[in-house]
């Protein structure tokens, strides 16, 4: 689905990721894990195309396109999304509002109708029960005074809405409570299916224990220095990330 | 929603959509103000004597005053005597009925998307059209007779109803109120006037559609509207403009007028030619509104969406005169390249336990400047009244100003009195949310401004509303990357 190869990017001048290589395939799911600076965010960013990050060298191909020749609009309507860490506010617009406009672009892209009315409201109506999300939530002004949780709830909702191939979460699981966590992973787990894929950026292990992943990568000093499976988080739960610094660094020093 | 479809095809249209202008044959008075200028208007229109006397003491006494400087917005001296203060379209003038109308001028209305053909239109909304000086159609006359209503063109009142006009023609607003009022009072050729008796609820929207078309004409026009205790109207005011490089002077005055318990609601959707991107041409819009809530629980409430113009120079105001009465003004000001806006509003507080509420969005982009103005005043008698005022506006850019200007005078201890104002710029951050969700840069910006002014556009009627909401996008186009 996607295929990340030595992709390096700096901003303003500093170099954040120095050669990360990532193949993603249909049905997978991928943890991302590393300390504070370790260029997780910065992956997400670059990923979708936010201004400010250069990108040096390497190639990102998601579904036969390149996909840094495409503006940050085109790659939502292609299939990627992205489950902010800082959701914003916008003000006077509802998040149901919000998300017709959006989804009636991603459609208009595919070259397919705008929802009417009705089925647009039969699709929030089912989508809702996936994260137990409230109506009153919906028609009010998008994140402005939401709750932490309630952010990240209308994170996994337009999610459920916006049905994308490609989602990436950015450290969902920061500012949760063990409820609140659970019913995000529920949603993200419901929505897993064979032909979409999600790549999970988290510091702690904990969502691990409710979305499975295939794969644990640690990312460190702007490259993946790591790969394996579930015990991997466990393992860097255990010892924390020093043992992988001490290594690295030391390795950079040889 | 069918209206954001709207908006993002509107976008597309690079140009202020309504620039062109059709040749009338017109009737025109020569260039230049005089006596001898504001005897033609008068003798053009057959006033009565007492007209014209009106109008002559309100020439003698502009032609003392100075043009007022106080306000944050710059333009080049306007010469006043070269403008053309009469222009109307040949065929225009008296009709019978719509059949009698120069099928040209339908053609102008129905590509201003109004139509005047009363079985097409679908909702109810009465219209007054108006091109340059002259009043050239009236929509439900007979409906709305029916029902005691007079709504026609102000013209038409001097002669139909001539008891009204001197009764109430600058009660609100004297003649002599301010620069722009007196030579409005001395030249205006035309305008609406609309009566409501009492009891009566008007069942429909009455509307009035402005168009200036003639080149070096200034438009001048007059309304004044009359609601008699409990009664209710709803009035809406549009106007458009063709795109010519000079200045053009528009200095209107709307008086109302509220007896007990009457509720009036006036909207205007302002949309005259802002000028072209390097700041030539466009209207210059000075206008003066106000209106009195005479009797007890008398309500006004303006509501505006000020898209258009060169130099905006507006304060639509409320007199709370009756005890209980209230007072609204919810506005939306947009200014882009090089247009200029100062507008607000001014409460008087009069009579006891009144209330006003004033919600001002502007918002500036380009290299313009926006200004809300507003003067609160409640005065000793207005024991117990209440006022609350929210000032917001958004920049986008890092040329453009917003400022803000309130003045507030209470001269009693038990009232209460709030202003909040905020001030923000549209964030990277927004509209990268917008994007990542599918949105481009141009309608993620029109779903943020249409959010930040939803309080007010919530106030317009829905035809209106949908309207307005194309017009915040379009104005903005362009505005930001």
């Amino acid at each position: 689905m996607i295929s990340i190869k030595n992709l390096h990017a700096k901003i303003e001048g500093k170099k954040i990721l120095k050669g990360i290589n990532l193949e993603v395939k249909p049905g997978e799911v991928h943890a991302i894990m590393g300390p504070n600076g370790s260029g997780k965010s910065t992956l997400a960013s670059v990923l979708t195309g936010r201004d400010g990050y250069e990108i040096t060298d390497g190639s990102v191909i998601f579904e036969n396109k390149n996909l840094l020749d495409l503006d940050t609009e085109e790659r939502a309507r292609e299939g990627i999304f992205l489950a902010f860490q800082y959701p914003v506010e916008i003000p006077g617009v509802s998040t149901t509002n919000f998300l017709k406009t959006a989804l009636n672009q991603i459609r208009q892209h595919r070259g397919e109708k705008n929802l009417d009315a009705v089925s647009f409201l039969k699709l929030v109506k089912s989508k809702m029960k996936l994260v137990d999300i409230d109506q009153s939530l919906l028609s009010r002004s998008l994140n402005e005074g939401f709750s932490g949780g309630e952010k990240k709830r209308n994170e996994i909702f337009q999610m459920a809405m916006l049905e994308p191939k490609l989602s990436i979460l950015d450290e969902t699981d920061s500012g949760l409570d063990i409820d609140a966590l659970r019913i995000v992973a529920n949603g993200v787990n419901s929505l897993k299916s064979k032909d979409n894929a999600s790549i999970l950026i988290t510091h702690y292990q904990r969502l691990l224990d409710y979305i499975m992943p295939d794969f644990v990568h640690v990312l460190f000093d702007g490259k993946i220095v790591k790969t394996g499976n579930k015990s991997l988080a466990l393992e860097l739960e255990e010892k924390g990330y020093d043992w992988i610094k001490v290594k690295h660094s030391s390795l950079e020093t040889i | 929603m069918s209206s954001d479809d709207q908006i993002l095809e509107e976008f597309t249209s690079k140009e202020y959509e309504h620039g062109w202008s059709v040749n009338f044959e017109a009737d025109e008075a020569p260039m230049g103000l005089n006596e001898e200028i504001v005897r033609f208007i008068s003798h053009k229109k057959n006033e009565p004597k007492w007209l014209l006397d009106w109008r002559l003491k309100s020439y003698r006494h502009w032609a003392q005053l100075k043009e007022p400087k106080w306000a944050n917005v710059e333009y080049p001296k306007i010469d006043y005597q070269g403008i053309k203060y009469y222009s109307a379209p040949k065929k225009g003038g008296k009709i019978k009925s719509l059949n009698e109308l120069d099928p040209e001028m339908i053609k102008t209305f129905e590509r201003l998307g109004i139509s005047l053909n009363e079985q097409k239109r679908l909702s109810g909304i009465a219209v007054d059209a108006v091109i340059d000086s002259v009043s050239v159609a009236t929509t439900f006359k007979e409906t709305l007779s029916e029902l005691g209503i007079i709504f026609c063109s102000f013209s038409e009142a001097v002669h139909e109803h001539p008891e009204l006009i001197k009764k109430y023609l600058g009660s609100v607003i004297p003649a002599a109120d301010n620069y722009f009022s007196a030579l409005n009072s001395a030249v205006f050729s035309d305008g609406s006037f609309c009566y409501i008796p009492k009891g009566v609820r008007c069942p429909m929207e009455l509307s009035t559609y402005f168009r200036i078309n003639a080149a070096n004409t200034g438009q001048f026009e007059r309304t004044l509207i009359i609601a008699e205790d409990d009664s209710y109207v709803s009035y809406l005011e549009g106007c458009t403009a063709p795109m010519r490089d000079e200045n053009q002077l528009h200095a209107a005055v709307v008086e109302i007028y509220a007896a007990k318990n009457a509720e009036v609601k006036y909207s205007t959707v302002q949309n005259w030619y802002p000028g072209n991107k390097d700041g030539t041409g466009g209207i210059y819009n000075f206008v003066t509104k106000r209106g009195i809530c005479a009797g007890d629980h008398a309500k006004i409430s303006w509501t505006q969406v000020e898209t258009g113009s060169a130099v905006t120079w507006k304060y639509p105001s409320c007199i709370l005169k009756g005890d209980h009465s209230v007072g609204e003004f919810y506005s939306v000001a947009v200014t882009n390249n090089y247009q200029q806006a100062d507008t607000g509003t001014k409460m008087i507080h009069l009579g006891k336990h009144t209330k006003s509420r004033i919600v001002s969005k502007g918002i500036s982009a380009g290299k313009s400047q926006n200004s809300y103005r507003g003067h609160v005043k409640v005065s000793k008698r207005a024991t117990h009244s209440r006022n609350f005022s929210q000032c917001d506006s958004l920049l986008m850019g890092n040329q453009c100003g917003a400022h803000t200007f309130p003045y507030i005078d209470v001269d009693n201890s038990n009232s209460q009195i709030e202003h909040e104002a905020t001030t923000s710029k549209i964030g990277e951050d927004q509209i990268f949310y917008c994007k990542q969700r599918g949105l481009d840069e141009e309608s993620s910006v029109a779903l943020i401004v249409n959010g930040f002014a939803k309080e007010v556009m919530n106030n317009l009627p829905m035809e209106f509303a949908v309207e307005a909401q194309k017009l915040l996008a379009l104005t903005l186009e362009g505005s930001v990357g």
